[in-house]
């Protein structure tokens, strides 16, 4: 029940940062494409990686249940992702969808394995 | 000078309520998809990833039918923030991508390099085709004949 409440905190933070990034981006950048979903979930994967990392060597399920489920969680979408990916398939954008596809995926898992990475030189250096 | 502040303030509002509503729509979202998790890990085990799988497609396929029946051409009217309520907060909460790539990334460094591909492959496809299905549905009742409420 703590750990449902701390997913309840991350993920009403995660909401709001994923609203705010992906509209700054959207507007920066303009919407033809979906970047601002795209920075969302590339950070997001970059952020977990560290995070997984983090809570694996020191064993922290409450930090996992706050940051990772609940703040990551909610944070990064696949439901945008998608419907965004339907509709530049729609307009016959066919090039830009398969490249939100293919450009989103490999990206974010790079992210979460240089995530990952980093972690543990990190942890390596320090310790 | 009077006005000009009410104006303000009404937009702080609108702002404020905005946010509101994201946040409570992630929170529900973000709740239930704990709850899928943990149930699919009971059910499933931790083989293979099925419980992001689940919500990542349902996710999918609730955002292409709300966003296609409260669209312009739509059967239903939605206020801007209802549909905020359910797009950006809930199916945004639901679904996670950080989750799919750290899952796929921990299945390729354990040597399951065949299953991550899996994991990759079946979950695009069934995102985009439950995200086509959604819409595809919800145009089918939109041109439906009928009151329109």
């Amino acid at each position: 029940m703590y750990h449902l409440l701390l997913v309840c905190l991350g993920g009403l933070l995660g909401g709001v940062a994923r609203f705010l990034v992906s509209g700054l981006v959207a507007r920066t950048v303009g919407e033809t494409f979906p970047w601002g979903t795209m920075v969302v979930n590339i950070s997001g994967s970059f952020v977990i990686g560290i995070l997984a990392a983090v809570v694996q060597a020191h064993d922290l399920p409450a930090l996992w249940a706050f940051a990772g489920t609940g703040f990551l969680g909610c944070y990064t979408t696949v439901s945008s992702f998608s419907l965004q990916t339907l509709a530049l398939a729609r307009e016959g954008e066919w090039v830009r969808a398969g490249g939100n596809v293919l450009l989103s995926v490999a990206v974010c898992l790079g992210a979460v394995a240089l995530g990952l990475a980093a972690s543990s030189a990190f942890a390596g250096g320090a310790g | 000078m009077g006005v000009m502040r009410d104006g303000h303030r009404q937009d702080v509002r609108d702002a404020i309520a905005v946010y509101a509503v994201v946040a409570l729509g992630s929170v529900v979202g973000g709740v239930l998809r704990a709850l899928a998790s943990s149930v699919s890990l009971a059910i499933w085990g931790p083989g293979f990833p099925v419980g992001t799988l689940i919500v990542n497609v349902v996710g999918s396929l609730i955002i292409g039918f709300y966003a296609t029946l409260t669209g312009p051409d739509g059967r239903v009217f939605a206020s801007p923030r209802q549909r905020l309520l359910v797009m950006a907060g809930f199916c945004g909460g639901f679904t996670t991508f950080s989750t799919f790539s750290l899952e796929t990334v921990m299945l390729m460094q354990s040597g399951e390099l065949l299953v991550a591909a899996a994991n990759v492959a079946v979950s695009v496809v069934t995102w985009l085709a439950a995200v086509w299905l959604g819409h595809m549905l919800a145009t089918r009742l939109n041109r439906l004949k009928g009151s329109r409420p």
